[in-house]
């Protein structure tokens, strides 16, 4: 983000969250780049921003989709051959969409192949969907495949095949074709067979862009009623302002010239988030700003390690390297099911039986073998969503018997009421955490229980609290923002019983297996065959149970089967046979040799010169810092211009090089054609940068992988003051709500719900406060919770600053003191008034300084991909209290 | 000595995070107010409110914005002690507990403050204060135990956007004239430097970039040395002298013509 000449942060109060890696574009800034901020409201990160430009909460998709429409009509965009190379070659604005899809634009705000929701499993009713989409239409035209398009590949990560249909691969995996080996065909491995036998016809071009069916005019249609006067009427941003924003964003993008966003949840918490990133990586692409120094989407991670937990996920529906976790409703019968389920022909996806095949070896072990499919049917399955927002549903439901919290407080969380009310549902619960915060005594001091509305002694869950270490008492890894890997060093000795994370998860898997020793049930055997011994080689740190960490990362980096000592230096030597062993691809090479952790390696470049900082860290993959980079060069290899250089054909040497690892087959020139009827890398050509993608190309409009649409549309959130001005469709069809008495949703324009409410976190605490409010120094920053509100809302309702206010939705009502600031401002909305308020979440009943629950004012509805709640916009009264 | 040691605030660059004031009291091991039971100011995102025995560094917010918010700034500081080249605190100290040190900081020596508040009154800032834990005037040291080491102070360690710049004062005197030159170039023609020039108090050691005027961030347009103020006062003393005098008489004489 330092060498952007502009950086635009939406959807994130940057300053104030990650006021650390804000250094970036303060440096920009510093050195003349323009920063712009795009936020409902003026927050520290607005006080920084050249441009500050304000919109309702809620309305992110109406401003970038005018920005889409302002690019591609601009003049300059049109004419200048930078973008039309990069569109052309580097997207898939040619590749022509099957004849039977119909947009938005066509349906009043819906594609074609919405239904109703038929999918899921009886024992799992808890997926919430309101509709589904069929989503065959929205694929690519292939030779032969006549006006029923092909469902698309994709890897699909965010899919736990709740919406059938949307496996991987549909029409391929259950409608098998000709080619597709019968069981006379051995199983594999090597499955090369089998991803050569998912290869399709390429999908037809038209590259003059003119045909109405190819991705460029379908997009430019979509987005033409996103003009300026449309933008202001939907976020209130006026006009003007849009318009300076937009000349900024086309001014300093071009070959000589890059911008860069940064997001946070502020983009994700919606009932559309993952399509607002989409919406920016579609403006992004048109304005050839990936791949490149100074470009691309910073997607600002949580915690210190929340990326860390995404590789090697804490998340359900996937497993280690963005692979998806087996799943009984899909086609996952056997590990050649899931195989063909999930592999990607073309592109460098193909190589997923490799990981697979070395993940299950991680798992397993020498019980893992060919004859067992590598211990494939010990794998659990997931039955459907179990994200946090199902889960506590079935918790209220009686269906779920105990939890580990582990840096969690759901007592403090979405629709707090009504996760508290699933905790007392529990028998028996652990909170490992530093604090006894609010979940591990919401049996005693919940305001439920306080006001006696539940007795203490109606409660029968049983609570353990397990006292946690500190990050300086441990030693391990940090994968941050930037997929980057740092190592941690323990700095002293954890009080008393403290313990780290990984010696609580270690010590209950070995009592486990312990438990299921004797066992020769078949399920049980995923106990017994799971490898897992970390015994750390100190003496003091075994005496404590700690496990090694550097041993657990060997796991993770991968080593030769037969000869542990031999670590594997790159994923391009893993194998489909068993002869590898790696926990999870993506992270090969971090510790090429038992003496190499190249996660502790911290030697800066030296000052003053180009460079990646190849030496401090480790990023994956392959130690890539900037992703896709083949795009900062042009189609013959050569840097777009002297200043965005990074990397580039090498003729001498016949190689690509550069400051950074190239992230593109090393020897493959820019001339090489793909080559016909290939699977893997050899079906892109040395133009193709997109390597992941089984087109090499970047994806304007998503044919497969997404379950709410091909091409992100402004719906209103689920709760809105105001009717959809932009379609007939009010809100996303297929969104997630959890219809119960204790979860009501407030209808569009319910004038006793007249304002927008958003919430946030502030500098100064962190998360529900359990590692803030604890602490003396920061509580005294921010002692008591406050609502921020517009002086006009205030003169309205008769509130002074610091007056008692009470704030409520349909799910609680919540006390908080008024800060009347002009940092809020009503916005016209389509003619009307709307007030917005904030209310940051810090607080609860536990702790040096307390307040009321914010969540409590929260619901359970959120998005059909990811599952994250609306927790960014919806609709609330106030009154002076 | 060796050479002056000082801090540049640039508060162009201050995003207001306040990692600084939590840096300086986990170094320093300054209780918080209340035991962090504080409680909330209603004056924009301050709730530590000033400089003061406990708070050596302190981060102002000031909002400024139209009604119609077609203007608006929200301008954030980092505020300090100033370390001044002539240090009211210091010549009015009696008991010698205020030091300039070998770094040309001035630093209060806690086991010789009395807790006379003398230094308090002194100075033209605001900057000091007691400290109820000690019962002695504090204020920031410049890390004077961090810099004997050398290493620099906490706050500047801290700071993410470098907007607090610790250095020898020579050189940050000119790393602020360039950065004043470079935002100037950039359209932004209020920038200035507040302390960099002799002319104040003999130049602050810790001087500020301010895109405003002084008294919009609580800083005094023209501080003075009491000793400044010394001529006046001794007029004012003679005056209340006679006043007092005079009143006394007026009194002996009511007596005397009571009946």
């Amino acid at each position: 983000m330092a060498d952007s000449d502009c950086v635009m942060v939406m959807g994130s109060n940057m300053a104030e969250n990650h006021p650390v890696a804000f250094r970036w574009p303060m440096k920009a800034k510093v050195n003349g780049a323009t920063l712009i901020h795009v936020d409902p409201r003026f927050t520290r990160t607005s006080a920084m921003a050249d441009i500050y430009a304000p919109i309702r909460a809620g309305s992110d998709i109406a401003f970038l989709g005018g920005l889409i429409n302002h690019v591609v009509n601009d003049q300059r965009w049109n004419s200048d051959p930078f973008f039309k190379t990069f569109l052309l070659h580097y997207t898939n604005a040619a590749t022509l969409i099957g004849d039977d899809y119909k947009d938005a634009e066509d349906a009043d705000g819906v594609f074609s192949g919405l239904m109703e929701y038929k999918g899921g499993a009886p024992a799992w009713p808890y997926n919430g969907f309101v509709g589904q989409y069929d989503p065959k239409s929205w694929g690519y035209k292939r030779p032969g495949s006549g006006s029923s398009a092909q469902g698309e590949a994709a890897a699909n990560t965010a899919r736990s095949g709740e919406v059938p249909g949307h496996t991987g691969e549909g029409p391929k995996s259950h409608a098998p074709s000709g080619k597709e080996p019968t069981s006379a065909t051995p199983g594999g491995p090597p499955f090369d067979a089998l991803v050569k036998s998912l290869l399709k016809p390429p999908a037809e071009k038209d590259e003059t862009l003119q045909n109405p069916r190819c991705v460029f005019q379908l997009v430019k249609r979509h987005f033409a009623r996103y003009t300026p006067e449309m933008v202001e009427r939907v976020t209130g941003c006026p006009k003007e302002t849009f318009l300076k924003v937009a000349k900024a964003l086309l001014d300093h993008s071009g070959p000589d010239k890059t911008c860069s966003f940064a997001y946070a949840v502020a983009w994700t918490q919606h009932t559309n988030g993952p399509q607002v990133i989409g919406c920016a990586a579609l403006l992004q692409l048109l304005l050839g700003n990936f791949g490149r120094p100074g470009a691309g989407i910073m997607a600002l991670r949580g915690h210190a390690s929340i990326q860390g937990s995404t590789d090697i996920p804490t998340l359900y529906h996937s497993i280690h390297g963005y692979m998806s976790a087996p799943s009984a409703l899909k086609k996952h019968d056997t590990l050649r099911d899931y195989l063909a389920d999930e592999t990607v022909a073309t592109g460098y996806w193909a190589n997923e039986p490799k990981f697979m095949v070395s993940y299950l070896k991680s798992m397993y072990g020498e019980a893992a073998t060919r004859d067992n499919q590598f211990g494939y049917d010990w794998h659990p399955k997931i039955l459907g969503d179990h994200s946090h927002l199902p889960m506590f549903v079935a918790m209220n439901d009686g269906k779920v018997k105990g939890m580990l919290l582990i840096g969690q407080n759901p007592a403090t969380s979405l629709n707090a009421r009504l996760e508290r009310a699933g905790l007392r549902k529990l028998e028996w619960l652990v909170v490992k955490d530093n604090w006894v915060h609010e979940s591990a005594t919401f049996w005693r001091n919940a305001p439920e229980v306080k006001s006696g509305e539940v007795k203490t002694q109606d409660i029968k869950t049983e609570v353990f609290f397990f006292p946690s270490a500190q990050i300086a008492e441990m030693e391990g890894s940090f994968t941050n923002t930037q997929r980057m890997l740092q190592w941690h060093y323990k700095a002293d000795e954890a009080p008393g019983d403290c313990r780290s994370d990984s010696w609580f998860s270690y010590q209950l898997g070995k009592r486990l297996k312990r438990l299921y020793a004797e066992s020769t049930a078949p399920r049980d055997a995923c106990f017994n065959r799971l490898v897992f011994d970390y015994e750390h080689d100190d003496a003091a740190e075994r005496q404590r149970g700690e496990p090694d960490a550097t041993k657990l990362l060997k796991e993770i980096n991968g080593f030769m089967t037969d000869d542990p000592g031999k670590h594997i230096a790159s994923f391009g030597d893993l194998k489909d046979d068993g002869s590898t062993t790696c926990a999870s691809w993506i992270y090969c090479g971090v510790l090429p040799a038992p003496d190499q952790n190249r996660a502790a390696s911290k030697r800066p470049d030296p000052p003053g010169q180009p460079g990646a900082q190849l030496n401090w860290g480790y990023a994956w993959p392959a130690n890539r810092r900037i992703m896709y980079n083949r795009c900062s060069a042009d189609l013959a290899g050569r840097p777009w211009s002297e200043r965005k250089k990074w990397v580039w054909w090498d003729e001498a040497q016949k190689k690509w090089v550069g400051y950074d690892v190239p992230d593109f087959a090393t020897t493959k020139a820019p001339g090489t054609p793909a080559k016909a009827g290939a699977p893997g890398m050899d079906a892109l050509s040395g133009t193709e940068p997109f390597i992941m993608k089984p087109d090499g190309r970047a994806w304007l409009f998503v044919p497969s992988g997404l379950v709410d649409g091909p091409l992100p549309t402004h719906y209103e959130p689920a709760e809105s003051p105001v009717r959809n001005p932009l379609y007939k469709q009010q809100a996303s069809p297929v969104l997630k709500y959890w219809k119960r008495p204790d979860n009501e949703l407030v209808q569009p324009g319910d004038s006793r719900f007249p304002h927008v409410i958003t919430t946030y976190r502030l500098t100064e605490h962190y998360l529900a406060g359990a590692m803030s409010r604890w602490n003396p120094w920061l509580a005294e920053l921010q002692p008591e919770l406050f609502i921020e509100l517009s002086p006009e809302l205030a003169a309205e309702k008769g509130i002074k600053n610091l007056d008692w206010v009470r704030i409520s939705t349909p799910r609680s009502r919540v006390r908080a003191k008024a800060l009347v600031t002009r940092r809020l401002r009503p916005f016209t909305i389509d003619g009307k008034t709307v007030h917005q308020v904030g209310m940051p979440w810090h607080w609860g009943y536990e702790g040096i300084v307390t307040g009321d629950v914010v969540n409590e004012l929260t619901a359970l509805v959120g998005d059909p991909n990811v599952t994250i709640h609306e927790g960014k916009a919806f609709v609330c009264n106030v009154e002076k209290a | 000595m060796a050479q002056a040691m000082g801090f540049f605030t640039d508060t162009t660059v201050c995003i207001g995070c306040k990692a600084c004031e939590v840096a300086c009291k986990e170094w320093n091991q300054l209780p918080a107010t209340n035991g962090g039971a504080n409680t909330l100011s209603g004056d924009s995102y301050d709730n530590t409110r000033r400089l003061d025995g406990i708070h050596w560094r302190h981060v102002r917010f000031v909002e400024q914005f139209t009604p119609d918010r077609s203007q608006g700034r929200w301008l954030l500081m980092s505020d300090v002690c100033k370390h001044c080249v002539q240090a009211g605190c210091l010549e009015v100290c009696p008991t010698g507990a205020i030091i300039r040190t070998e770094f040309d900081t001035v630093v209060i020596q806690s086991d010789v403050c009395n807790g006379c508040r003398d230094c308090i009154g002194a100075c033209p800032f605001g900057v000091i204060d007691i400290n109820p834990a000690s019962g002695t005037a504090q204020k920031c040291t410049l890390c004077y135990d961090r810099l004997q080491v050398g290493l620099e102070p906490a706050c500047s360690k801290a700071c993410p956007t470098d907007s607090i710049n610790f250095g020898p004062v020579a050189d940050l005197k000119k790393m602020a004239e360039a950065r004043v030159g470079r935002l100037h170039g950039q359209g932004e023609t209020r920038a200035y430097l507040y302390g960099a020039d002799e002319k104040m108090l003999g130049g602050l050691n810790s001087f500020f970039l301010l895109v405003d005027k002084p008294e919009v961030y609580h800083l005094p347009p023209d501080p003075k040395m009491p000793t400044r103020r010394l001529k006046s006062s001794t007029w004012l003393s003679v005056l209340g002298g006679v006043v007092v005098g005079l009143a006394g008489l007026v009194s002996f004489r009511t007596r005397g013509s009571r009946p």
